[in-house]
């Protein structure tokens, strides 16, 4: 592997993970407090899967000579994380939540799909190990989405409200890597734009049939950043809350 | 005194702490239940491993995935509405019940299949 193709895979993996760890922190919020008992399983349960997935990504990282996962995850800055600023945000209102699952999931499972024949292999083969728990994540986030556009006036006001304000922040998680030509001519896997457009093509009927409208696409600013370390607010306190224990004793044997 | 709870779902329940105060659930505020079966290998039976409650079949798949498919192994689910399982009485049990002089039809030597079974699945894993 030359030094190029590794920058470049160890870029990828960096923003990768840190969307799952940052998302997955998030939506583990919701545990305990859920709207209903089965869905508070659900979520929590799917919030447990994307910090898995992290893990088996900053695991690659570490075998491409990075530091150990935990060190990884509970020792670096803000300025540090390469996750976009969409997963950031504080988990507010269920229709939120709900809003920013279905785009990002959607995102995951193309995502890991156009994965899973890279060239890089050890990442193909965590696509192919990836795609069920994906494939339910899909499942979850369009079904409510459909449900509840389809729901009640305020469940649908609330809905769209939530895609408004997701909108632009979701578009973000496609901001480009300074390594976009190599990952692509090098095979790692097709880049940012090819998956937006999948991204677009996949999620438009299902927000149609559920009664919801995306943006005019004149108003739409994708919010990026994040890939390169910029942050909102809202990152720092999530942090600290993360590594809370850790920082009680970063050696600690387990 | 609407009971305050740390389970936001409770207090947003607004339950009264009074005896006799309790209020009919109005639409929307509860979901009817669903009864969830799964299937742990292709081929073989579907068992039924609990309910959840569900708006529609759609979300109680959802719902039942998660709640019963996550532990343990699980190929396919099934859901049904409760309201749709027809039960016999538990008043009626006496059904059930065969006299001494007709044991000759019951399948007895069979139970024994739950150890066979047992044997070969552990042969076969």
């Amino acid at each position: 592997m030359n030094e190029k193709y590794a920058q470049a895979v160890k870029e990828l993996l960096y923003k990768m993970a840190d969307d799952l760890l940052i998302l997955g922190h998030r939506n583990s919020e919701w545990t305990g407090i859920g709207p209903m008992l089965e869905e508070d399983i659900s979520f929590s349960s799917m919030a447990q899967d994307k910090i898995g997935q992290s893990l088996a990504l900053y695991q690659l990282l570490n075998n491409l000579g990075e530091a150990e996962p935990d060190t990884v995850a509970f020792t670096r800055n803000q300025q540090q994380f390469h996750n976009c600023q969409l997963v950031e945000y504080p988990i507010g209102e269920y229709d939120f939540s709900l809003m920013r699952h279905f785009l990002f999931d959607n995102a995951e499972l193309l995502r890991y799909d156009m994965m899973m024949d890279s060239s890089y292999e050890p990442l193909a083969k965590l696509a192919r190990k990836f795609k069920g728990e994906l494939k339910y994540h899909k499942f979850h986030g369009d079904t409510f989405v459909m449900q509840l556009g389809k729901g009640t006036a305020e469940s649908k006001k609330r809905m769209q409200d939530s895609l408004n304000f997701c909108w632009n922040l979701a578009l973000g998680i496609f901001e480009e890597s300074p390594y976009e030509s190599t990952l692509i001519n090098e095979a790692i896997w097709k880049g940012e734009a090819a998956l937006k457009l999948r991204w677009l093509e996949a999620i438009e009927p299902i927000l149609a049939e559920a009664g919801l409208t995306i943006p005019d696409s004149n108003t739409w600013k994708p919010v990026y950043g994040g890939r390169v370390g910029k942050h909102t607010e809202n990152l720092q306190p999530l942090l600290e809350e993360m590594t809370e224990v850790f920082r009680v004793d970063p050696g600690a044997e387990w | 005194m609407i009971i305050k709870s740390l389970d936001p779902r409770i207090s947003r329940a607004q339950i009264s702490d009074e005896p006799g105060m309790e209020q009919e659930l109005k639409p929307l505020e509860h979901f009817e239940t669903y009864e969830v079966f799964h299937q742990k290998k292709r081929g073989t039976h579907h068992q039924h491993v609990g309910t959840v409650h569900a708006p529609n079949p759609e979300m109680a798949l959802l719902f039942g995935k998660e709640q019963y498919g996550r532990r343990g192994v699980c190929v396919n689910i099934w859901v049904a509405r409760t309201t749709d399982i027809f039960a016999s009485d538990y008043d009626d049990d006496d059904i059930f019940s065969t006299t001494p002089d007709k044991q000759y039809r019951e399948a007895s030597p069979y139970k024994v299949m739950d150890r066979i079974n047992a044997y070969k699945a552990k042969q076969g894993s």
